[in-house]
């Protein structure tokens, strides 16, 4: 119990392995590197061409599928944040449980956003198979992905960020509920900020026609 | 950062104990309980108060039966975060347990050495520090005897190891010993709280810092005019807080209470205690200072998230709270009116 907290192999052991994780990983991928590159097919290793491999269907859909993801990971994790500290603080404070809802509604939102996205880059997407491999379909499925990623990643963290304010939120209203209305704007600012890479999102994948 | 993670595991304690903190007795009714002219009139005021429920069927008010309740309450509350809690928190909820050990177990020795009644005893022990081998302390005569037979299965068995030379169990020792577990409790608990950096450790080290000055300084005080010597003295102290190591240093050579006040000038907070001359403080003394001075650390712990030491503040202010109410029906009970505002005012 609490073996990751305690003073032996604390914080810093775990601390530790991921970092020899990561070394491991860079080191290795250094080795197969050097190997090719010493062994003279050095020419393998080419990232672009490597990018033009990969058909823009996967980029398209990758791109999509971190879209919603990571934005209904991030609605997840806003409303496990905000909903432990509200039915604690609720115990004590029974009236703010439905006033605080409106927190939980708003990291909910996030995810929402996310859905719209990838049900718009999903009607982008065309099953025509025959000009695939033109420049104009790579320019698309590369924006979709950078798209999507974006819009996730924007997502993701909006929505943590409403989460641990809208805690915040939940413990101030059952201390007093004088202040419930003026941590919700500071929520709603949070909340406004995943409104940023949804359109960031749209105007990066407009320009594939 | 510890936001992302701290609710998985404490968040709904953590509002539990912050429900349980707007709990605590305001300013205004310590007003309305200094106004009181009997205990029935003590109890009616806390009837509006969370205590209300649980001396509602006391038929007979005391200054007794009013702590006790106060304190089960108290217990109940404590051992309800307990059960819930997991992993690291239910550790550092047991470190806050080890305290009321160190107190009960020193009671018990002291006890017996007086050929006390046992059962007499055990029922004043604090029930937050009960653990089940107790009763057997009260049949041990010298210090290894005590560490084999009982506290070695008990989770002060570290804290023992200093202090395992000291032959015979006087009053001397006993107090040398319950300061030699004390220092040992309170380095351990400092460093365990430090492991989990963020805000538990800024917060945790503040109050632990503060604790462990705050046993020096007393330690110091109450050994002049003793036959403590100044090496042993010394050795008691902490070897945490912001006085360690030139204060302690300091501490250790001082023959008078001028001495310590010029240990604890370089401080502005601990200026403080020794400044006699500081406006209606005039009556407080220097125990006073110290609680009002923790209350006001414990009080600034709520107004972080996600870390845990309001859990250890928590437990700090409702003790303060319930000395406050045994001060002021005690004022009552006994007639003593003009000392009845040296309570320690919380929110």
């Amino acid at each position: 119990m609490g073996a990751y907290y305690t003073r032996d192999n604390g914080g810093g052991g775990y601390y530790s392995s991921s970092s020899l994780l990561f070394y491991g990983a860079f080191s290795g991928l250094g080795l197969v590197g050097l190997y090719m590159l010493l062994t003279g097919s050095g020419e393998q290793f080419a990232v672009g061409e490597f990018l033009l491999s990969v058909s823009p269907y996967m980029w398209s859909l990758l791109g999509i599928s971190l879209c919603v993801g990571l934005s209904v990971g991030g609605a997840a994790w806003g409303i496990f944040i905000t909903g432990a500290s509200l039915v604690g603080a609720g115990v004590h404070a029974p009236r703010i449980v439905t006033k605080n809802l409106i927190s939980i509604i708003f990291c909910e939102v996030v995810a929402i956003y996310g859905l719209i996205m990838a049900i718009v880059f999903t009607a982008k997407l065309s099953d025509d198979t025959q000009t695939i491999s033109s420049s104009e379909a790579y320019y698309k499925g590369f924006a979709l992905f950078w798209a999507g990623l974006t819009t996730g990643l924007c997502n993701l963290v909006c929505g943590i960020t409403v989460g641990v304010s809208g805690s915040s939120a939940a413990l101030a209203d059952a201390q007093d509920g004088q202040l419930f209305v003026k941590v919700l704007v500071i929520e709603i600012f949070g909340s406004i900020i995943g409104l940023f890479g949804l359109i960031v999102g749209l105007l990066v994948s407009g320009k594939g026609v | 950062m510890e936001g992302l993670f701290y609710n998985a595991d404490d968040g709904y304690l953590e509002g539990i104990v912050r429900g349980y903190r707007s709990s605590i007795l305001t300013n205004s009714a310590y007003i309305n309980l200094t106004q009181c002219e009997t205990l029935e009139d003590v109890k009616l005021q806390l009837s509006a108060s969370d205590y209300g429920t649980s001396l509602q069927n006391e038929p007979h008010m005391s200054t007794s039966m009013l702590a006790q309740k106060c304190t089960d309450k108290l217990v109940r509350e404590f051992d309800y975060i307990r059960a819930h809690a997991v992993a690291p928190l239910q550790q550092f909820l047991d470190y806050m347990t080890y305290a009321y050990m160190i107190d009960n177990v020193i009671l018990l020795i002291t006890g017996t050495l007086h050929e006390r009644d046992t059962h007499e005893l055990l029922d004043r022990c604090h029930p937050l520090g009960v653990f089940e081998s107790m009763p057997a302390l009260c049949v041990a005569t010298n210090v290894a005897e005590l560490y084999n037979s009982v506290l070695v299965e008990t989770p002060l068995a570290p804290y023992f190891s200093d202090c395992l030379s000291a032959e015979d169990l006087d009053e001397m020792n006993i107090e040398i010993i319950r300061n030699t577990l004390y220092k040992a409790y309170l380095e351990d608990f400092y460093h365990f709280t430090q492991t989990f950096g963020g805000p538990t450790a800024e917060i945790m080290g503040e109050l632990l810092q503060f604790e462990a000055d705050r046993r020096s300084l007393n330690i110091t005080i109450n050994s002049f005019g003793t036959e403590l010597t100044k090496d042993d003295r010394a050795k008691l102290f902490p070897n945490i807080g912001r006085l360690y190591p030139e204060g302690n240093l300091k501490l250790a050579k001082s023959d008078d209470v001028d001495q310590v006040k010029g240990a604890c000038d370089v401080f502005l907070e601990y200026r403080q205690f020794f400044d006699s001359s500081t406006g209606t403080g005039s009556s407080k003394t220097l125990e006073d200072r110290f609680f009002e001075y923790e209350v006001h650390l414990n009080k600034k712990s709520f107004q972080q998230q996600f870390h845990y030491a309001l859990f250890y503040s928590f437990l700090k202010l409702k003790e303060q709270e319930i000395r406050n109410i045994v001060w002021i029906s005690e004022c009552i009970s006994q007639g003593q009116k003009e000392r009845i505002n040296n309570y320690i005012p919380i929110f």
